[in-house]
């Protein structure tokens, strides 16, 4: 690839052709301000906060969208570009909702940071808020205040092009420009699959998940209720970049401290029904393959597809529902452990399960949503009660006063707090196809996954789409009719690369037994509840934290769990049993496609 | 209904099922009812396979597609300097006068709606209004009551 | 400052012969690069306003390798004061086509679009009758160039070519970042190449004429003959074409009702000059050259008219920009408040300053050119301004 040398603010540099001048001012360590600008999207810009001077040129340069052309000289501090960043800052700042002290992202907001940097005068200008805007409320995942919309469109592109769910949109244009669903519809009613991708791209206040932390300190200070929080594997891994450490800090210990201290009755694991996920998925594959390649049954469908993630689970159903067979049949972790804490744990610790509330931490906005499913009720009663982000319960702890940084380490409650290595890389893309294989392969063969240390590093990484095939010899008798069989699996992440992969399944071509798709980029460490911002390098470093968790496990195989071992002997029964198919199995609905 | 998904079919026919299709298309449905249904824009969504919400993007952006219910007869009433300094006040008043309705509003008999609208491009012939694509110049008092008779007994 | 004085020409509406399609056949007798060289030499620039050279456009276009490669005759003329364009399409269809064909025979295009603004839909009919009778003759002439028309549907700002390439393309007409140029990646990603209505018109004449002689009017600044819309306080409204390079005295002279206040050159994305600057100021040198000319005369207010013009363009703007989309809307609220004694006077020179913001940093022509009328009718008539 041919270079190009430039010179910004009086220093030479020398950079790929089709660099943005904003790409090379940051490999000399300048930064420029921006807010359309976000490294997951396409370029836009429009809000034209990051213009530099071209000399030469009279006006100023977005300096995302152009790229650095041989012998330009840049500058991108002069009195005339800091005077243009003011004025458009100023006039941001006079279109929006400058309540800030009561805004959610307060001190978190890409506008008040660059308002303060600048030093914005906020009376400057006269107030272009438009009157009676009335906040969206109607989703259980995602909250839309167009008073704290600043139009840059991050959460349009986000949904379409990371998503490709398009369901919003720009509408309108000129000083009535606005974000929409389509017809304005609330968010409820149209297309949206709740991943909540737009609330963690969106600068301000303007998108973001509806809080449920209020009813869980109602809960928490009710002394007749039993709270049971349970806990996420990306959440471990995210949760410290709100607590002042270093992205991809692990603090799983003081994360469980932290519960307890603001007054959990019980701290439990989501690792812990993940592992129970993989035995149930296992061996729904596996009943699969069989019904098919050895009964011949055409009613059954493969590829199986995981449905641990509630967007992805909300995609398929919009967007292939004539395709909803080929889902596997499990609750998604969340859902499994809200099932068996009002039944397997309120039977074992004595407790009427009417008393019980069930939280979830989740790294997700669409896992508020799937708890609200009306059919998320086999215990008797809603499984799981709340669910909150990681954002949400970082807040919380800033909330209850703890010095989190100085709590001590402490280990999750029992039952159902016990988890594996596989449990945990649930939390990154491939993780649930690498913990599933782990088990699979066992049992078909009894013997471990021919990989070192158990790390099927084929299925792991970033690309949007990965893809495996895995020969399976030496098969126990049960399973002969597998003997020699190349399992092909695949592996995406982003609704984006999930539609893909489905085009594929639904046009009959593809070849594959088993596909793990997860709603957000980078899988569950990317989530729309984790911390904002979120960027590939960030979930890179979240992965990387996960995987040394998974190492960091004296058990990495879900089926040798012995909490797992201990619920089958003790309350299931048999994997696909009768009570399993009744609390930890579900169906899906057919839902619009336009 | 069935006449909207018939247009659509049509436009497809001639003109393909690609996004490029969509303003002819939204187009041909302004031309057979004066505006687009939400309905509508579902249908179209479906026919081109793109999301609805990029239908009511694109449709919300432009002012000659109507997306709230319009009138047969949908009059545009040029809001330019030029017409209004040649007495586009006057002739706007005769106007909602004759049909007894204001600015953006829609006649009871869903007959007339009455928008205002950016240049037509008529300003050597101003005061001057369009009624659905039709032209009118010079428009004065007297003259827009006739054009509106005219138009009732149409 | 070269006065040059009024000179009327008829170029542009002049018939040349009975026979259709004449100048493209005998310009399809030419070498391709010796016509370019021509359109080249004869100093014609682009007539919707941003006066880019059309020889070089097409020098660009014409480098481009692609299968397939599209024109657009751009007559989404929206801006206010502006109908030179539905002249020329209503009387002399058949230059604005020739001008295509030899755009797309020049530049080896595959498919030719006239994308015509809804509010001329009526235009229609004619049109496509004018399309059929080229289609035969182009036929005959061995040219494959099918045009089709691309109605519009009320945007000002598709009058802007990457934001009409993406309303051709089912979208928001909101304009692309450049680059990549239409020449580039347009229509389709394919290059495309967009021109005024009147510039195609002008080549066709620029063929006709040859270069030596076309090159001969005008001034350094703006070759050829150049359209006027006139419309506001004037007896004579129409269409007028003019060589450039008159001084506005001389213009009002003929054109004014005799009480002439104001004259708005270049459209509401122009400049307006008030009367003491009559005298010393040339028409198309630094003043912008679409051809909207709007004359006020002492009875209007210059208040009511800067009103006007900035109601347009909060409404008008595509909204993805926010210079043009915020800074609109605080010009015409700003001179509002200051009308009703909101905000002092000198709040003007911050608005004042705010426009030229807009026009350093605006995506497009449209936010970056508000500043022209802003802040000529501000500064020239601040009493008007106030309360």
């Amino acid at each position: 690839m041919s270079t190009i040398k430039l010179i910004i603010d009086g220093q030479e540099i020398e950079v790929k052709n089709g660099t943005t001048i904003l790409e090379a001012a940051k490999k000399i360590n300048v930064n420029i301000p921006t807010l359309c600008h976000h490294e997951d999207l396409c370029v836009a810009g429009n809000c034209r906060v990051c213009v530099v001077e071209v000399k030469g040129r009279e006006r100023l340069e977005a300096s995302c969208a152009v790229p650095a052309e041989e012998g330009m000289d840049i500058l991108t501090n002069s009195a005339k570009i800091r005077n243009a960043r003011k004025d458009i800052v100023s006039l941001l700042v006079s279109e929006h909702n400058t309540q800030c002290t009561t805004c959610y992202r307060n001190t978190n907001c890409e506008l008040q940071e660059l308002a303060a940097e600048y030093n914005v005068d906020g009376n400057k200008y006269l107030s272009v808020l438009k009157e009676g805007i009335e906040i969206d409320t109607s989703s259980w995942s995602i909250e839309k205040d167009d008073s704290k919309c600043i139009h840059c469109q991050r959460c349009v592109r986000t949904c379409a092009e990371l998503q490709h769910v398009n369901a919003l949109t720009a509408a309108f244009k000129g000083n009535e420009m606005k974000i929409s669903t389509f017809g304005e519809l609330p968010f409820n009613e149209v297309v949206c699959t709740n991943c909540g991708q737009c609330v963690n791209h969106c600068p301000t206040g303007a998108l973001t998940e509806r809080r449920y932390f209020d009813q869980v300190w109602e809960a928490l200070g009710d002394h007749s209720k039993h709270v049971v929080m349970n806990t996420a594997p990306s959440v471990r891994v995210a949760l410290g970049e709100m607590l002042g450490y270093e992205v991809g800090t692990r603090v799983t210990g003081k994360m469980v401290t932290a519960m307890k201290k603001i007054g959990a009755d019980s701290v439990l694991d989501t690792d812990f029904s993940a592992d129970l996920t993989i035995i149930e998925e296992g061996h729904e594959l596996l009943s699969r393959l069989r019904k098919v390649l050895l009964k011949k049954d055409t009613n059954i469908k493969l590829p199986m597809i995981t449905s641990c993630s509630p967007g992805w689970v909300k995609f398929i159903e919009h967007m292939y529902p004539n395709h909803l067979g080929h889902l596997s049949t499990c609750k998604s972790p969340q859902q499994m452990f809200g099932a068996l804490t009002k039944t397997y744990y309120a039977e074992k610790k004595g407790i009427d399960p009417k008393d019980i509330v069930s939280v979830a931490i989740m790294p997700c906005a669409a896992k508020k949503y799937e708890a609200n499913r009306a059919e998320m009720n086999d215990s008797g009663y809603r499984d799981i009660d709340a669910g909150l982000t990681t954002r949400e319960f970082g807040l919380m702890i800033k909330q209850a006063g703890l010095n989190f940084q100085n709590l001590e380490d402490s280990e999750f409650d029992s039952i159902m707090g016990e988890s594996t290595g596989a449990g945990v890389i649930f939390g990154a893309t491939g993780g649930v196809m690498e913990a599933a294989l782990r088990t699979a392969y066992t049992i078909v063969t009894g013997r471990n996954v021919p990989f070192k240390n158990l790390n099927i590093t084929a299925v792991r990484g970033t690309e949007g789409i990965r893809k495996a095939s895995i020969k399976i010899d030496g098969c126990l008798e049960e399973w002969a009719f597998l003997e020699g069989a190349e399992l092909n699996v695949a592996v995406a992440h982003g609704l984006k690369n999930a539609r893909t992969i489905m085009d594929e399944v639904a046009s009959g071509k593809s070849n594959y037994h088993f596909i793990e798709v997860m709603g957000c980029p980078g899988g569950c460490i990317g989530g729309g509840g984790q911390p904002i911002p979120t960027n590939a390098d960030i979930r890179a470093k979240r992965i990387q934290a996960i995987y040394e968790e998974d190492m960091s496990k004296s058990i990495r195989m879900s089926h040798e769990n012995p909490e797992i071992v201990r619920i089958y002997k003790e309350f299931l029964g048999e994997p696909l049993g009768e009570k399993s198919h009744k609390l930890l199995h579900t169906h899906y609905h057919k839902r619009n496609r336009y | 209904m069935e006449e909207v998904s018939k247009i659509i079919k049509e436009k497809i026919k001639e003109v393909g099922n690609q996004r490029t299709a969509l303003l002819p298309i939204l187009q041909a449905i302004m031309k057979e009812q004066n505006y687009v249904k939400k309905e509508d824009m579902v249908d179209v969504a479906e026919a081109l396979d793109i999301s609805a919400a990029d239908v009511y993007g694109t449709s919300s952006f432009y002012s000659f597609i109507e997306t709230e219910e319009t009138g047969k007869y949908l009059i545009r009433i040029c809001k330019s300097i030029t017409c209004e300094n040649k007495g586009k006040k006057q002739v706007l008043k005769a106007i909602e006068k004759e049909l007894q309705i204001d600015l953006g509003e829609t006649t009871y008999d869903k007959k007339f709606t009455l928008k205002p609208t950016n240049c037509l491009g008529l300003c050597d012939m101003g005061p001057a209004m369009l009624i659905n694509d039709e032209p009118f110049t010079e428009l004065t008092t007297e003259l827009v009551s006739e054009i509106i008779c005219e138009f009732r007994n149409r | 400052m070269s006065n040059k004085g009024l000179r009327k020409v008829d170029i542009l509406f002049s018939q040349y012969s009975v026979a259709p399609y004449q100048i493209l056949k005998q310009t399809m007798k030419k070498n391709k690069a010796d016509v370019l060289t021509e359109i080249n030499e004869s100093g014609l620039r682009g007539r919707g306003g941003a006066g880019f050279p059309t020889g070089m456009k097409w020098q660009i276009m014409a480098d481009e390798k692609a299968e397939e490669k599209y024109i657009i005759c751009n007559a989404d003329e929206g801006e206010p004061g502006t109908f030179k364009d539905r002249k020329l399409l209503v009387e002399v269809p058949r230059k604005v086509i020739s001008g295509m064909a030899i755009a797309a025979w020049i530049t080896n295009s595959t498919k030719g679009y006239i994308y015509l603004r809804a509010e001329y839909n009526y235009l229609i009919p004619a049109l496509k009758k004018e399309l059929e009778v080229f289609e035969e003759y182009s036929k005959q002439f061995g040219l494959d160039f099918p045009i089709e028309i691309f109605s519009g549907s009320g945007a000002y700002v598709c009058g802007e070519e990457t934001a009409l390439i993406e309303s051709m393309e089912g979208k928001r007409g909101e304009p692309r970042n450049k680059p990549p140029f239409p020449t580039q990646e347009g229509y389709l990603g394919k290059p495309t190449l967009v021109n005024n209505v009147e510039t195609l018109a002008s080549v066709s004449m620029v063929c006709r004429y040859g270069s030596e002689k076309y090159k001969s009017l005008g001034t350094d600044a703006q070759r050829g003959s150049k359209l006027f819309s006139l419309s506001g306080d004037s007896p004579k409204e129409g269409v007028h074409e003019f060589e450039l390079g008159m001084k506005v005295s001389d213009f009002v002279a003929e054109y004014g009702d005799g009480d002439t206040k104001a004259i708005q050159v270049g459209g509401v994305a122009g400049y307006c000059i008030p009367r003491k600057n009559f005298e010393n100021t040339i028409i198309g040198e630094g003043n912008t050259t679409g051809g909207a000319t709007m004359i006020f005369n002492s009875t209007r207010s210059m208040y009511n008219v800067i009103h006007n013009y900035l109601e347009f363009f909060v409404e008008e703007s595509c909204g993805q920009c926010t210079p043009c989309r915020v800074g609109t809307q605080q010009l015409l609220k700003g001179i509002e408040a200051v009308k009703v004694g909101d905000k002092p006077e000198c709040y003007l020179q911050d608005l004042i300053k705010l426009s030229k913001t807009m026009k350093i940093t605006s995506k497009c022509g449209l936010g970056q050119s508000v500043t022209n009328s802003f802040t000529s009718i501000i500064t020239n008539f601040p009493e008007e301004m106030i309360y």
